[in-house]
């Protein structure tokens, strides 16, 4: 269930608790769902068990796991995280506007860039519009 | 917090005025999977050996688990650059050499190991590729159950997967015992997922030490049109500059505003390497007790 992507500029704890809240928002994990265990972990990624430690400990601390000693590493019965499943609409527009900018010519990166630029004009959307119509 | 190795301003002189490691303070603690980097002539080596009781200290003194290495050689798993081992010996006598020498020896994990690797215990270590001399070095030391390992550049002559697997073996050592591993490297790519904890050495001085994940905190690397740096008092670590655009490495200062027309990101693990290893300032106390 995890990646790594080394040489980012986010250290690799980091990236293991961002892909179980990412995991957590999406409904991927469930409460009372079991994570892999640390030395699971090690194996899978080849990275050193006191990074995946830490991430644990992270998210234990975030309240979003619960450790059982001895039988494994849990997602809380109520993680304090707001959960995306409730929005298949807004995941289906989403998935066909991005549908709609790849068949105009859009590059992944592009489709990104753009959703960034939006993100960030929270002054309205006519900068948005403009800086858009200049990367299409 | 136990130190696995503790230096105080420890030094050695090789020649009259060659000095191999210099004002060296050091506190490494137990249980942490170490990178140890420099360039060629940096003084890795040198305290590697130094750590091992096989180079004295010209002045200053280190600690290993507690006590003076010489004291505490049951408890060191060292293995040299280039993995050097008898050439005429075979692999199973090799293996029973270390059990006769080392009380806590673990022969039974040794020869699984050796077996497990496609290593024949009947050849003899002339006979052995590089990475298997490497793997059969590794395993002596892996079964020799030590608390503090030293290794010199120990994936040199590894391919890929042996990379993996040697790196598995490691943390295995680790979290099940809270053994120490002291590495020194030159593929820094690497050292990312491998290891929590850095030593920056440079001209034979420490250069950055600590907990990975703090050094990155504690530090930016800032980009903007040349001339941002004489402004504002940033302390810097390196900088460069390229078609127009200065980058550098600084250390973080909440206090700082940042000018308009500054790109401010968290470095990258090699960012913060090279920015340490190249030439770029002089080494301030500060930094060799960061």
């Amino acid at each position: 269930m995890f990646r790594v992507d080394a040489g980012s500029g986010v250290p690799i704890y980091r990236q293991l608790v961002e892909q179980v809240r990412r995991d957590l928002m999406l409904g991927r994990l469930q409460p009372g769902a079991q994570l892999p265990s640390v030395q699971e972990v090690v194996d899978s990624l080849a990275v050193n068990p006191n990074t995946v430690v830490k991430a644990f400990a992270e998210l234990e601390h975030q309240g979003l796991v619960v450790r059982r000693q001895g039988v494994g590493t849990f997602v809380a019965p109520s993680p304090p995280l707001t959960s995306m499943s409730a929005s298949p609409r807004l995941l289906g527009s989403l998935a066909r506007w991005t549908d709609r900018a790849r068949q105009e010519g859009l590059t992944e990166e592009q489709i990104r860039m753009l959703l960034e630029v939006v993100l960030d004009g929270s002054t309205g959307t006519d900068d948005a519009r403009r800086t858009a119509g200049g990367v299409a | 917090m136990r130190a696995a190795l503790r230096c105080r301003d420890l030094a050695h002189r090789y020649g009259r005025d060659v000095w191999g490691l210099r004002d060296c303070d050091l506190d490494v603690p137990a249980g942490r999977v170490v990178a140890l980097v420099g360039p060629n002539g940096s003084g890795k080596t040198t305290l590697m050996n130094m750590a091992a009781g096989l180079l004295p200290a010209t002045t200053g003194s280190i600690e290993v688990v507690g006590d003076t290495p010489q004291a505490r050689l049951d408890r060191i798993g060292f293995v040299a650059q280039d993995a050097p081992l008898w050439p005429r010996m075979r692999v199973g006598d090799v293996l029973e050499i270390g059990r006769c020498m080392n009380p806590r020896f673990d022969a039974q994990m040794a020869s699984d190991r050796i077996e497990r690797l496609g290593i024949r215990p009947r050849s003899r270590i002339d006979a052995l590729s590089g990475g298997e001399r490497a793997q059969v070095a590794l395993t002596l030391v892996l079964a020799k159950k030590p608390e503090l390992f030293l290794l010199d550049e120990p994936m040199a002559n590894l391919d890929p997967l042996a990379r993996r697997e040697f790196l598995g073996s490691m943390f295995e050592a680790c979290s099940g015992t809270g053994a120490t591993v002291l590495y020194s490297s030159h593929a820094v790519a690497e050292l990312e997922r491998a290891c929590d904890y850095l030593i920056v050495l440079r001209g034979g001085h420490v250069r950055l030490v600590g907990d990975i994940d703090d050094l990155r905190m504690q530090h930016r690397v800032i980009r903007g049109p040349v001339g941002w740096l004489d402004r504002g008092g940033w302390d810097v670590v390196s900088e460069q500059t390229m078609a127009g655009q200065t980058t550098a490495l600084v250390r973080r200062d909440d206090t700082l505003t940042l000018g308009p027309g500054l790109q401010d990101a968290s470095p990258t693990f090699d960012e913060l390497v090279i920015g340490y290893l190249v030439d770029g300032g002089t080494a301030r106390p500060q930094e060799v007790f960061a």
